[in-house]
Order: C-alpha cells, then sequence, then structure tokens
C-alpha cells in the first residue's frame, strides 16, 4: 500500500499548468508590447512634424492646419458608413437569427461571411469603376432638390467621386463585420427571456425590442466599434473611389480626404519631414482610434448593471 | 376577472408524432388545478396549448379545442398575441428581464402594444401588481435596481408580479418552484392560495406534496411508454386523486409506487 503526501507534487499535471499560464501571460504581454511598440514608433517619428516650423509643413501653415481638414474628411466617410451599415447590418442579422427559414438563414450568414473575404481593393475598384458613375445623377438629383442643405451643396461631381460615394463604399465593407457579430449575439438570446416576453402578449417584434435587443446592445456597440475601425483604418478603397481635395460640406462634390488615403496616396514620394508629417497622421488616427474604443467601453460599463451577466 | 377554460379532445404534435392523445378537462374560474405526472408525460406541453406558447416551439401544432369561457382560442382569426395577454405564463426558471429594472419588468407587458400609461398610474401598478405577489415589502426601496439582482424566489415572485399587472383571466405556471429552495417554495405557495381569489391558476408540478397544498383539483397525467403519446388518466378533487383514486395508475404514481 503506498500513501500519497500532500506535500509530494505531481509532476506531469503540474507543469502543464505552468507551461500553460506561462504561454497565456507570454501572449498576453506580447500583445501589449506591439501596442507600446508601435506607439513609441509613432511618438518618435512624428516629434518633428510637431517641432519643426510651421512654414515647413506642407501647406505652410504648421501640422494643426494640415491635419484637422483630414481629420474631419476621415470622421465623415466613418459617420456615413456606420449610418448606412449600422441599421442594415441589425436588420439582417435579425433576419438570419429570427425571421429567415433555417435553410435560407445559414445560406445567407455564408454570403455575408464571403463579403467580408473580399479584399479591400476590389471594393474600391468597384466603387471607382461602377457605382460611382452610376450614382452621379442622383447627385445631380440632390444638389437640384435639396441643395438649400449645405451638405447636398451643387454642383455635384459629375464623376460620383465623392466622400458620399466612399461613404457608401465603406459601408458595404463594414456591414459583413457588423451583421454576423450582431447575428453571433441575437442567436445568445436566452430562450426564456423571449418566451417571457411572448407570454405577456407581446407581437414578434415587440418581443425582439423587450429580449433580443435590450440583451444584445453591448454586444451592438462592440460590433459597431469593429466595423467603425475598418471604415476609420480603410485606405485602399477610399484612395480608389475618393477624389480628393479641400475640407468641403457638400458631400456631393469631390474633395475631402481621410487620413489613411492621405498617408497611402503620399508616402512612397514622401521624405524627409513630409515621412515626419505623415506619420504624425497616423499618431492621430491611432488616437482617434483609441478614444472611440474608450467611449464605447465607458458606454458598455455604464450598463453594466443590467447588462444580465449577473 | 377570471374565466373558466374547457377543453375539448385535444391532441397535441410535434411533427408528426403524438405528443398529448385526447385530453378533455374543465378548469374552473377562480380555482387552483394541478398537473401531476412523470416526466415527459406532455403535461407541460399541454399546459402550453392552453396560451398557445407551444407555437414557439418548432413543428408543434394541436388539433381540437380549448374553450376560455366558450371562446375557441383555436378559432379563425384568434390572434395568439391577444390570447397571451389574457392568459399569463409564470416558468420553471425565474426569468425577469436583466436589462430592465424591477419596476420596468413589472411594467413590460403594460407598455406592450404602445399602450400609454401616466406615471402616477404606473407607480400605483407596480405597487399592487408587487404587494399581490408578496413582493413589495422586499423590494420597494430597489425598485430601479436591476430584477437579476434578486434571489431566485423573488426573481420568481417579481415574474409573477409581472404577469398579474397585466390582468390576465387565467395564470398558467409551469414548475415554478422547481428551481427555488424551500423558503422560497412556500413564499410562492401562499401566493398561489391568494391568487386563486381573483385568477384561475393553473400549475404543473413534480412535486405531490405541493400539489396536494396548493390545488383544489389535480390531473394525472401518463405515459405508457417512450414513443406514446401522453394522457390525461384521471381528473378529480384533490383529496380524491390522493386519497381514493379510481385508477390504479394513479394510485400507483401518489403512493410513490412508481415516478
Amino acid at each position: 500500500m503506498t500513501t500519497t503526501s500532500l506535500t509530494s507534487s505531481q509532476g506531469a499535471g503540474r507543469a502543464g499548468d505552468k507551461v500553460f499560464s506561462g504561454a497565456a501571460l507570454a501572449a498576453g504581454c506580447l500583445i501589449l508590447a506591439v501596442l507600446f511598440g508601435v506607439a513609441l514608433f509613432l511618438v518618435i517619428q512624428a516629434i518633428p512634424a510637431f517641432t519643426a516650423p510651421a512654414a515647413d509643413i506642407q501647406g505652410g501653415e504648421g501640422f494643426f492646419a494640415y491635419i484637422w481638414p483630414i481629420v474631419i474628411g476621415t470622421l465623415i466617410a466613418a459617420i456615413i458608413a456606420l449610418a448606412i451599415a449600422t441599421p442594415v447590418s441589425i436588420g439582417v442579422a435579425l433576419f438570419i437569427s429570427h425571421f429567415a427559414p433555417r435553410g435560407l438563414a445559414s445560406g445567407l450568414g455564408y454570403v455575408i461571411d464571403l463579403l467580408a473575404a473580399i479584399p479591400s481593393v476590389v471594393y474600391g475598384a468597384w466603387g471607382a469603376a461602377f457605382l460611382a458613375p452610376q450614382i452621379s445623377p442622383a447627385y445631380g438629383w440632390l444638389a437640384a432638390n435639396m441643395g438649400w442643405l449645405p451638405i447636398f451643396q451643387g454642383p455635384a461631381s459629375a464623376t460620383g467621386k465623392t466622400i458620399l460615394t466612399a461613404g457608401i463604399v465603406l459601408s458595404v465593407m463594414v456591414i459583413p463585420i457588423i451583421t454576423s457579430l450582431s447575428r453571433e449575439i441575437f442567436l445568445q438570446t436566452p430562450k426564456l427571456h423571449e418566451e417571457a416576453a411572448l407570454a405577456l402578449g407581446a407581437t414578434r417584434w415587440e418581443m425582439i425590442k423587450m429580449s433580443v435587443l435590450s440583451f444584445a446592445r453591448p454586444g451592438i456597440i462592440s460590433a459597431v466599434m469593429l466595423g467603425l475601425g475598418r471604415a476609420l483604418g480603410e485606405t485602399m478603397a477610399v484612395a480608389l473611389v475618393l477624389s480628393s481635395g479641400a475640407l468641403t460640406a457638400s458631400l456631393i462634390q469631390s474633395g475631402n480626404q481621410t487620413i489613411a488615403a492621405e498617408i497611402a496616396l503620399n508616402f512612397p514620394e514622401a521624405s524627409g519631414l513630409k515621412v515626419s508629417t505623415l506619420i504624425a497622421a497616423g499618431l492621430v488616427l491611432f488616437v482617434i482610434t483609441l478614444a472611440v474604443n474608450m467611449i464605447a467601453r465607458w458606454i458598455i460599463s455604464r450598463h453594466k448593471e443590467f447588462s444580465g451577466a449577473n | 376577472m377570471s374565466k373558466r377554460i374547457d377543453v375539448k379532445d385535444l391532441n397535441v404534435y410535434y411533427g408528426n408524432f403524438l405528443a398529448v392523445e385526447d385530453v378533455s378537462i374543465n378548469i374552473e374560474a377562480k380555482s387552483v388545478t394541478a398537473f401531476i405526472g412523470p416526466s415527459g408525460c406532455g403535461k407541460s406541453t399541454f399546459l402550453r396549448t392552453l396560451n398557445r406558447m407551444h407555437e414557439v416551439l418548432p413543428g408543434a401544432r394541436v388539433e381540437g379545442e380549448v374553450l376560455l369561457d366558450g371562446d375557441n382560442l383555436y378559432g379563425p382569426g384568434v390572434d395568439p398575441v391577444t390570447v397571451r395577454s389574457q392568459i399569463g405564463m409564470v416558468f420553471q426558471r425565474p426569468n425577469p428581464f436583466p436589462t430592465m429594472s424591477i419596476r420596468d419588468n413589472v411594467l413590460a407587458g403594460v407598455k406592450l402594444n404602445n399602450q400609454k400609461i401616466s406615471k402616477g398610474e404606473a407607480d400605483a401598478l407596480v405597487e399592487r401588481s408587487l404587494r399581490g405577489a408578496n413582493l413589495w415589502n422586499e423590494v420597494k426601496d430597489r425598485l430601479e435596481k436591476p430584477g437579476s439582482g434578486l434571489s431566485g424566489g423573488q426573481q420568481q415572485r417579481l415574474c409573477i408580479a409581472r404577469a398579474i399587472a397585466v390582468e390576465p383571466q387565467v395564470i398558467l405556471m409551469d414548475e415554478p418552484c422547481s428551481a427555488l429552495d424551500p423558503i422560497s417554495t412556500l413564499a410562492v405557495e401562499d401566493l398561489i392560495n391568494e391568487l386563486k381569489d381573483q385568477y384561475t391558476v393553473v400549475i404543473v408540478t413534480h412535486n405531490m406534496q405541493q400539489a396536494a397544498r396548493v390545488s383544489d383539483k389535480t390531473a394525472f397525467f401518463n405515459i405508457a411508454g417512450t414513443g406514446k403519446p401522453g394522457k390525461l388518466i384521471e381528473f378529480a378533487e384533490t383529496s380524491t386523486i390522493f386519497n381514493n383514486p379510481s385508477q390504479k395508475a394513479t394510485e400507483d404514481y401518489v403512493s410513490g409506487r412508481f415516478g
């Protein structure tokens, strides 16, 4: 008969524990190190742009005057993209999770996932070669009939290569991300809560409002933020679709520019201070993305008590 | 504010599978009726057909009639949404809406169908419903806190308050105490006794003592074997079912010889 002393450790299982926790720790540290490294690189490389005399920066009026129009342009494109993509995505996701017959739902889900796999340059080419010329008559109509609104002020671009077109292309690229994440969350709504709503005499739509959407709210916000991340950072599609220029309020004239496209278009021929300026622009984009994500986290945590996780 | 239910020759199917066969039963208004029987005998399925909640389950359908004071729930043009607002339901596991406060949970059903309700009326209704569910004193100081922060027994009484807030004719309860501890169970049973002054209550339970404690009449369901349909074996006064049943199967079940 053998007795096992409490102090002697069983070698193999313990070693597995250590390896696993070590690997998890290393992975966690690695991501922090990479993030820190990128941030450090951006800051160091960008410093010359902040300290240089204003006249040396592109445009001749200093870094701030250079960056703020393209920050606004970036935000306009991203807001257009999300304004279109969010309702469409939630609608499609709800259709797949709660309305479509099972066969159609899985097929549709598959197609949506495929949309996410198309390279952004293809979207850009589609937007520039197909969508822009098709949509320019609509811009003409908007300019003629709603031109009193500053955002639809004419003359409309004849080529259709405007920030609105870029936003529409971006929304198509963002839809698969928001849709597939939302769909997963909608499917996780506990049956219990759906039945609770139905048993109170809720119609299908009321049940969805009451149990599905409110349960999925934090998840939808996260999904939209991931979509926003793509919309803010998307380069190729915007570079191909948008005929860029100075900041303008009208969405249907050529003009405006986004940070990512600005960097992509100018980086190959840049040197010296110009490189620093572009990297500083990248730093600004980095900060915007960070800020947006923190705001989203704050919104979610404000309702933590009511999240259903407790 | 309570109606009787008469069921005539009801069959329940899942797809082609006959789950419950040929049930006819008359449930009196303002009484507590208990359904007992072994697992899988179709009593929960049958309960769900009384407010058309079985339609949520894929492939489920019924043949026959369920009359609420003479109106057939399955008649042409009857909207299941209307049926469910008249016949409320409390589930096996407490399911308050986690994203809503206690107050909003109680008002959830009332605010459906775009009904407008003033703040004063809403406050009065919340208090009345929570008092009706014996929960008011425990939660009156934290009405704006999430319902999911309550204990299991309190959550279940919150669900009952939510059900009675819409002033239904009938309340169906599907094993409402099976996830609760004995103290909470007692609180819910006391509540059921009070509810029958105003409502028709139908309760499914696995606990025969519970059926004996709370119900006026008891229905015993049984199943001949796996894959066979569940049937209503005997329906009588609760004391008769437990003391002097007419069917051998009922006697075997209530005396603990099987099940």
